[in-house]
This record gives C-alpha cells, structure tokens and sequence, in this order.
C-alpha cells in the first residue's frame, strides 16, 4: 500500500505504510460524535473509584471512611511495580470502601473508593514545571507513575511500566489509530489538544531516551486530527502519519506492523523489536502529569448511540456512574438494546448503569434496536467459506480453531495458535452463518488457562505424594538393609565361631569385641611376636650364659645380641599395649562396622549363659522401648503421621520385653549367683530388682506387695547406712541421697497402706 | 433496555449464508440461459426439477433428524445443490435419473454427513457420479446443440413427454465436443473442426462455448461480489491450461488444444461453482491453489488419457478427499511466527 496523502507536507519525508493481513471495514459511524466540539461533563454527584483500573495488582486505600478529600488527593497507592496509584477526581468525603460492579466483561465486582462530591470541586496544590523537558528521564518518570497514567486505549497497561523498558527503544509509536466504528475519543483529543499530544510524546521519548523514530499514526479518516498535529509538530522531530483504514490497525501488533513492517514475536514484548506504543491519550495525560503536576483525574470518552438524544466527546471525570453521565445526553433507556462500554468490535455490554467510568473508558454505546438488535441472531451452520481467514489480522485459521474449540480439543487449539488471538472479533464480524467465533476463541483460553492452572497443581501434589512414597520407601530398605546386614554378621560369627572356636579369654576382653579382620588379628599377631620375642631372649640369655660359663671369646656378642632381642621383645610388647589400649578407648557401640559389631554381640551372647543371655535380651529391648517411647512421644507432639506406625512398633516391643523378661524369671534360680558376681553392682541391683519383678508378675497381689516392701525396707536400709558414711565422710552427695532416703520412706509407706488395705479386703 | 450479557463484537457484517447461496445461484443465470439458447428448455426443465428434489429430499431429511426443517431450508444450500445438479445432468434425461441424482446428493453426500458443513464431497458432484456409473448409456445422451444437424430444439410439450415418459427425442442427442474429440482417432484435427459440431462455433464447438463463457462471465460476478477467493478456480484453470498446452502437439492424437479444454465441457461451472464451493474444499489460500490445480490436472488427464470424456466430477471428488491433508499441511503463516507450522506438529508451550 502506497503512503497516502504525503505530499501535502513536503518537509515531513514519506513514511513507508506497511500492509497488514486480513481486518474487515465495519460501517464508522463517527460522524455522530465530532459534530460538536469537546465539552466537560458536569461534576458528579458521587465517584466511585475501583481501585483495579489497570493491568496488575490492585492499588492499596490510603484513606478511611469518613475522611474528607481533596481533588487530586492520592486515595489508593500502587501496589509493587505493576499497578498504578488512583486520585480522588472530585472533593469530598470518603462514604465507603467497598465491592462495586466493575467496568469489566464478566460483570464482576471488586474494591471501590466511593466519594460524595461537596460540590466544591477543591483541589489539591499542584506542582507545575515550565521547563519539563530539561528534567533528567528518571523525573519525568516518577511523575508519570505517580499520576497514576495508564494505557488510555483500553488495555490500561500502567504507562510507566512501559516507559521504564529496559531494552534500547528505536520507535516510540504513539497511537491515534482508534480503528473502532463509533469511536471519536482519540480524534477529538488530538484535534483539541495536539500541542499537548506533541509535548506528551516528547517527555515520553526523553524517558525513553530519545528514539530516532517517533511517530503518531491516525487512520486517513481523521484528516482534521492530522491536520492539528502536523502543524503542533513543526520544529519537532515528531511525525505524523495516516494510513488506510483497516481495522484492526489500531491494535498495538498491528500498528507495529503497519508503521515498522515487523512483527512482535509470538509470545514477546512490542520492547523486544525496540518498540513502545503509547495511546494519543496517554500522551495527554503525561503531558498534564508533568507540566502542571496533575494527576490522572478524567479523560475523553465518546458518548454515541441512537438511544440518546446527542452524541458528542464529553471530558468527564473518572468514576462518574455511567448513568449519570448518560443522562447529561438524554438517554431514553427504552430506545437502547444494550449498552456497551468500548466499541462495538471489542468492548463489552455493562450489567448496570451504576458502573463507573475508568481510565480505559473511551466509548459509551448506548444503541438503538436498529443500531445493534437485542439478540444476536441464531447461529448456523459453518459453510467453511474462508471469509473468517481472510478477514483474520494474525493469520489464524479461524474455522479450524471453531471446530477444535467446539470439539474442546485443546492441543489442536494450541498447535493452531490460539494464543496468538488478539480478539479483535473481525470473524465474527464476516461469518456469513453468524457463529460466535471469538466468543469461542475467548471461552477455550479461558478453559486452557484453567486446565494450565490444574495441571500444576495435580502436579504439585503429584510431586509431594511421590517424594512421601521415596521417602517412605528410602526408610523401609534401610531398616531392611539394617536388619539383613545384622542377620548376616549374625549368620557369620556363628559360622566363624563353629569353625575355629576363638580363646576363651578372647571372648570377654575389649580386643575381641572391636571387630575380627582388624583388631583382634592385629592383636594375636603382636601377641605372637611378643611371644617369639620373648623366646629369643630366653634363648639368648641361655647361650649368653653358656659362653660366659665356657669363658669364650663369643661371650660379647652374644650378650649384644641378647641386649638386641630385649629391646626388640620390649617394642613388641609396647606395640601389643597399644593395640591393646587403642581399641578399648573406643567404645563398641561406635563402632562404625555394623558387621563387626553384630559380630561381636553373636559372640559375647554366645558365650553367655542362658540367664545372661535372657538378661541382656531384656536389656536391649528396655532401651529399644525406651528410644521408641521416645519417638512415639515426639511424633505425638508433632502431630506426625507416623503416630500409628510408632505406637504398633511400641507395643509389639512391650509384647517382647514382657517375654523376655518371663524368660528371665524363668531363669532366675540361675541368675540369682551370677548376678552376685557381677562386677557392676549397680547394674546387678537393677537386674535383681527386674528378676524379682518378673517372678513378682506370678505372684497374687499380696505377696507381690509384700516382696517390694521386703524390697524397700532392704533398699532404705542400704540408703541409710550410705547416707550415714557419706554424713560421716560429709560428702558431696549427701542431699541426693538424703533426698533419696526419704522418697523411699515415702514408697515403702505407701506400699505398707496398699497392704494393709488389701490384707483387709482379703480378711474382712 | 435490559442488561443483557453480551459479548464481543455488537456489531456484524451484513453477509449471511442466505445471501451467499443466493447470489450463487443467481450467478449460474448466464450459463443457464446460454444453455437454454442452444440446448432448449431441457436443461431449465432440469434446473427445476432437480431443486424441486433437493429441496424436498432435505426437508425430508432434516424432518427425519428431527431439525427444525424452515430454519435449516433457508440457508439455500439445498437449492444451489439443486441447480449445480440440474446444470450438470443432460436435458432431457428421465424424471427419475433427476430423482436418484437428487437423492444421493442430499441425502447420502450430505445430510447422512450431518448437514450443511459436515459434508466432505460435494453433493451435486456425488449425486452426478453415481448417476454416471449407473446409468452411463443415459448419462450421456447430450442433446446436439441448435444449428448442427438438421432437428429443431423439442417443443415444451414434447420436452416434457421425454422427461417423464421416456419417448420421442431421440433425435436430440448427439456427442459433445469432447466427445468427438476423444473418439475421432483417425481424424486430422483439421477434419474434427469441419465437422458441423465445431464448425458451427468459433473456438471449443458450437454452444459449448457459449455455454461455458456464461458460466465464467457468472463466476467473474461472485469474484467480484467476494463471494470465494479467486485461488481454487483459477490454480484449476491454468492447469488444465497448462497441460493441454504442454500435451496438445496439434494432432488430433494429443489431447486438445487449450481452448478446447477451458471452454468445453464443464470446465468453468466447475472452476467457478464446483471447485469454489467451501464446505468441501481445502481452507488456507495455499491449500485452495493446491486443491484446485490437483482438479485441474486431473481433468486434463481423465479427459485425455481416461475412458471418460469429461472428468470434473471425478476430479473434484479425488481432490475432495485430499481437501483434509492439504489443510494439514498449509497451515498459513501466523502473525509473530517465523514460519508457517504444520498441523501434525504438536504445540510447542
């Protein structure tokens, strides 16, 4: 397509106008609107400000109910980097903070600042600047934020956001395109404000640091707009193009396309081609931002439709109830079929007339019957006809993705490029059998995006259940690993024992127990050279002792070499001490040989006897139970799962040691002199303490009594006499023995009342 | 007003499927009377017949799939298929060869499929296909157009009494051009155009021609109306161009001269009204010149080296069948994308 109407301004060379695919030519219908100039709405009795009026998070109150406003007041900050501040447009006061329909096409609610106007309009000192463009970029940039601006053409995207890319920019774009029938808001700003699109646009390329190309594009059906901005941009390095109109040319893709001849990348920012498009009406309102210090606090929007009695660009502030607003027009809501906040190709029906205005506000439809009918007609069926494809600006095939989304084949969908959609709804548009086709396109990314969200949440739990069950896993093959490695030292010392029956003073002493491949050989192996050392001494001091008695010459050299085989039979013992020593400084339990160790317990409860044996069984299981109780108290506090697990595994060694310790009674008779021997008396104490208890598990009642009072009063003696020596001694220890002394007196009287009582029941 | 949910767009184009069907079979007028001028009232008796069948069969249908039968009837499909049909049968055929055309095509091609859009071959050409291998003696008794030979065109009265009892036009029929063509072997090309079926024309025989520039002069009018995408008619016309031009040696041993080819037969009421129509062709640009140059190809080779002397039907039912592949292979080149993709591939997020 050829750069149109270039030659009525020599001094600006011709742009090359680039051509777009497919777009459609809906009827303009913008006549109605430009006939009179732009106006200001009258004040609003009340605004209601969504504190979402952008793309991003929603912005934070900063005000409380009750709390009087100025104009221009900050009422709701900005919530991280992509958000935008929101102003109060009108003074008075704050009468609730609450959900309110929004301006959205779900016709869904959210969080508003409502304020009732005083009437005053009382605004907020503002900060001009003269010299705006002699400010550094990061200035400039803190204003626009601060002023809240964002995209004005519908999108909403916070301007500052934009404005702070971090990739080199060639092409600030600033959008006049408004390629929507209906639609004049744009127009209108740049016919009466092109001075202060042209400065707007300059602050926008200082921020940007300065683009070698900026540009304004406008559709050649505005020549009165294109006309103002020329003459504005004389002396600027701004230029200003039109091209054919198209739509959807006003789409940001496709203005690129249109005034660069790139395409954005699928997926990518327009910043990745070095590009920033900006609305007219942005331009505008940074313009203000910067120059007089004032907030976003109203924009142009066209107020257009058979419904009213005119139609014409209206400045209004934001959150004036659409209603209201309509109202100044002579609305006569019976005439209307619907209203439509946007144009008639993207924006959206409203639920109800209480909905504000916002920052993206740029059209108010109020149509006729005849203009748009109530209901859209029945669709039919699809005759494949191909118009939809040809109509389509991303070269999409629009019939395909109908079929796949009615079919909810979401893969296809993908693979046909849904996402690359802008919904301009120019298939819609053209379908000759009327199908709803962007509508289609909307509800299958809709499901997508749902079917996305799932998946990673299915994912997510997918992930933790499997991690548990590694984990659980992980546990049981060690136990298992554990118990098969215990199992098979067990099954090995057995073995080794049956095959060479080590010495019996191996068994008991340290060196035995540390483990048989190293210790213990090293061991006997030193033992021998001592041995052997030993002998040859004796043998040289025979033959010393021979040659000194035969009185011959040899007698010095031998005594040397008798000097020689002490000393050595001396390192060797020293060696055999130390191999000695070393192993017994180390405890066994350490030991980091599982297998030496099991070894090494075989042994020693080989070498037990059956009553030692029983005895160190309910040792072991004591403080198996003990650790166990120990977890199972600690899983119970963490409210684990393991809690059942842990319980099953604390009863079964209850179970066990209750065994074992029958097993132990059983033996008692046997143990009885055993434990007299044994070196710990401590333990041996212990150990008759828990023979008796066993055997006292036999006995009725009484007689168990009976034997632990006979128990106590032997235990109290022994306290006693202990406490007595240590008064004598006037040991350290005194308090905790005294202190134990009468714990004991405590027990043993109590045991003598449950006698008692029990000897009463028993003979009454 | 009520606050009636509604979405995007509010506004819509003022094309409907109504107005496509309708100008379709508005623009078949200049064939039709062309045909009518050479062949008489036989191929309107035709026209008629045959959408009075189609449109009766769909009702029938559509009352047996329980569909609301006014609705779906005024789409107009039925009627094009009616008048596509009728086109393409010979006049004055029997009433009931009418009949069973009408009944394949909108019964089995096309409601049996699920409707208008559902259908993968085109009806009229499914219904003339079975006709033409069931009843090949009578589906090609062509009658010889006005001013060779000696007979007069058939009164109404007497049109009508061979429609629908079988019995006094068989001084009608004669060989079309193609035909003559085909079977003049020994013939110098120079020996076929003294014959007085191609003397009596200028360039492909005598009617034919005419018949054929009507139905390009209707096919130019719906390119122009925007009714299909110029791709599909003229990839099938510059092939069958193409290889005539490649095969024609001048002899009456090779295939026929271009012209021969692009204005006998059914070449444009098939470039222009079978080729175009959408439900069973391929979708993309690139997929439409790759399906209607396959049509092309394939009627210069049936014609030429097949046992028929005309082969539209037979080719755009092969190509129909290829329409899916192609699609799958010519998916055009989406916006923001470095090439274009083919559908077989999967998504790559």
């Amino acid at each position: 397509m050829s750069a149109p109407s270039m030659d009525t301004k020599p001094e600006q060379h011709v742009r090359k106008i680039y051509p777009i695919p497919g777009g459609v030519h809906p009827p303009q219908n913008k006549a109605q609107s430009t006939q009179t100039p732009l106006t200001e709405a009258t004040l609003p009795k009340q605004v209601i400000l969504p504190l979402s009026q952008h793309i991003g998070a929603a912005a934070v109150p900063m005000v409380e109910v009750g709390e009087r406003v100025l104009t221009g007041q900050l009422v709701a900050q900005a919530k991280g980097v992509v958000s935008a501040n929101v102003h109060a447009t009108i003074s008075g006061t704050v009468s609730a903070i609450t959900d309110c329909v929004l301006p959205h096409p779900s016709g869904m609610s959210g969080p508003c600042i409502v304020i009732e106007s005083d009437g005053l309009d009382e605004w907020q000192p503002l900060e001009p600047c003269e010299a705006y463009l002699e400010q550094d970029a990061d200035t400039l940039l803190a204003k626009i934020r601060a002023a809240g601006i964002v995209g004005m053409g519908g999108a909403g995207f916070p301007a500052a956001v934009k404005l702070a890319a971090r990739s080199p920019i060639q092409h600030l774009i600033i959008n006049g395109t408004e390629c929507e029938p209906y639609i004049t808001a744009d127009d209108m700003l740049m016919r009466s404000y092109p001075e202060a699109v042209i400065q707007g646009t300059l602050i926008m390329a200082k921020i940007l640091g300065e683009p070698e190309d900026l540009v304004i594009g406008l559709e050649e059906n505005k020549p009165e707009a294109l006309a103002a901005l020329r003459q504005a941009a004389e002396g600027t390095r701004v230029q200003v193009v039109s091209f054919p109109c198209q739509y959807p040319s006003g789409g940001e893709k496709q203005l690129i396309q249109r005034l660069t001849g790139k395409e954005v990348p699928s997926g990518a920012l327009p910043a990745s081609l070095g590009c920033v498009v900006q609305n007219v009406g942005t331009a505008y309102a940074a313009f203000r931002a910067v120059r007089f210090g004032e907030p976003l606090l109203s924009r142009v929007t066209t107020v257009v439709g058979e419904a009213l009695e005119k139609s014409a660009n209206v400045e209004v502030r934001l959150g004036t109830p659409v209603g209201e607003l309509l109202s100044q027009f002579g609305y006569q809501a019976k005439k209307a079929s619907r209203l439509i906040m946007g144009g008639p190709m993207m924006g959206f029906a409203l639920t109800s007339d209480l909905i504000p205005v916002i920052k993206t506000s740029n059209c108010l439809i109020a149509p006729s019957r005849r203009e748009m009918p109530a209901n859209n007609p029945p669709a039919q069926a699809c005759i494949r006809c191909g118009l939809c494809a040809e109509s389509c600006p991303a070269s999409l095939l629009p019939q395909q993705l109908y079929w796949y989304a009615r079919s909810e084949d979401f893969d296809k969908l993908e693979s046909h490029h849904l996402f690359d959609c802008i919904e301009c709804g120019a298939c819609s548009y053209v379908c000759p059998s009327n199908i709803p086709l962007v509508q289609y396109y909307r509800s299958a990314k809709g499901s997508i995006r749902q079917a996305r969200e799932d998946k990673i949440k299915s994912d997510h739990s997918r992930q933790r259940f499997e991690f548990r069950q590694a984990r659980l896993a992980k546990v049981e093959a060690e136990k298992e690993a554990k118990r098969l490695a215990r199992q098979q030292a067990a099954e090995k010392a057995k073995q080794k024992l049956a095959d060479n029956p080590p010495p019996a003073a191996a068994i008991p002493t340290a060196p035995a127990a540390v483990s048989e491949a190293g210790g213990a050989d090293a061991i006997a192996r030193l033992e021998r050279a001592v041995e052997s050392a030993q002998a040859r001494v004796t043998t040289a001091q025979e033959r010393y002792q021979e040659a000194v008695a035969e009185g011959s010459e040899r007698a010095e050299q031998l005594l040397a070499k008798l000097k020689q085989a002490e000393v050595r039979a001396n390192e060797a013992k020293q060696k055999l001490a130390a191999a000695q020593a070393e192993p017994s400084a180390t405890p066994v339990e350490t030991s980091d040989d599982p297998v030496a160790a099991a070894i090494a317990r075989a042994q020693a409860k080989q070498a037990m006897n059956p009553a030692e044996k029983a005895k160190a069984n309910v040792e072991s299981l004591q403080k198996r139970l003990a650790k166990a109780r120990e977890k199972l108290a600690e899983a119970t506090q963490e409210n684990s799962d393991k809690v059942e697990a842990l319980q099953s595994g604390v009863e079964k060694l209850e179970q066990k040691l209750a065994d074992a310790e029958q097993e132990l009674a059983q033996t008692a008779g046997q143990l009885e002199p055993v434990l007299a021997a044994a070196d710990d008396p401590a333990q041996a104490a212990i150990e008759r303490a828990k023979a008796k208890a066993a055997a006292a598990a036999t006995l009725s009642p009484t007689e168990k009594l009976t034997s632990q009072i006979e128990s106590l009063q032997s235990r109290l003696a022994k306290a006693q006499t202990k406490l007595a020596e240590a008064q004598a001694a006037e040991a350290d220890n005194q308090e905790a023995l005294a202190l134990g002394v009468s714990k004991l007196t405590e027990k043993l009287a109590q045991a003598q009342q449950v006698l008692a009582e029990l000897e009463e029941q028993a003979n009454p | 007003m009520s606050f009636i949910q509604h979405s995007s767009p509010h506004a819509h184009g003022s094309n409907s499927t109504q107005k496509v069907m309708l100008t379709v079979a508005l623009a078949t007028l200049p064939g039709l009377v062309a045909m009518v001028l050479f062949f008489g009232i036989g191929p309107l008796i035709n026209v008629m017949l045959c959408v009075g069948f189609c449109v009766g069969f769909e009702a029938l249908a559509l009352a047996l799939r329980k569909r609301p039968i006014g609705f779906y009837l005024r789409d107009y499909s039925a009627l094009v298929t009616g008048v596509l049909l009728g086109l393409a049968l010979p006049p004055y055929c029997p009433w009931w060869l009418l009949l069973v055309g009408a009944f394949f095509a909108i019964v089995v091609a096309k409601q049996l499929y699920g409707g208008l859009g559902f259908n993968p071959f085109n009806p009229a050409m499914v219904g003339y296909v079975v006709l033409l291998i069931s009843f090949p003696v009578a589906m090609t008794q062509w009658a010889a157009p006005t001013g060779v030979g000696d007979h007069s065109l058939p009164g109404l009265a007497a049109a009508l009494s061979q429609v629908f009892s079988g019995q006094g036009a068989d001084g009608y029929s004669g060989a079309t051009p193609l035909d003559a063509f085909k079977q003049a072997q020994g013939l110098t090309v120079d020996a076929i155009y003294e014959q007085p079926l191609f003397s009596a024309g200028h360039i492909a025989g005598a009617g034919w021609e005419w018949v054929n520039l009507g139905f390009l002069i209707g096919g130019l009018f719906l390119l122009w109306r925007g009714i299909f995408s110029w791709h599909a008619p003229a990839a099938m016309l510059l092939a069958i161009s193409l290889l005539a031009f490649i095969f024609f040696d001048g002899s009456s041993e090779s295939g026929g001269s271009p012209l021969l080819h692009l204005f006998s037969g059914a070449t444009m009421l098939g470039a222009f009204f079978i080729v175009t129509d959408p439900v069973s062709s391929a979708v993309s640009k690139k997929g439409r010149l790759i399906y209607g140059a396959g049509i092309g190809a394939l009627v210069y080779v049936i014609r030429t080296w097949g046992n028929y002397p005309d082969a539209v039907a037979f080719s755009v039912l092969l190509m129909n069948f290829a329409a899916p592949f192609i699609d799958y292979y010519t998916l055009p080149r989406t916006y923001g994308h470095t090439r274009p993709r083919r559908a077989t591939e999967k998504a790559d997020n």
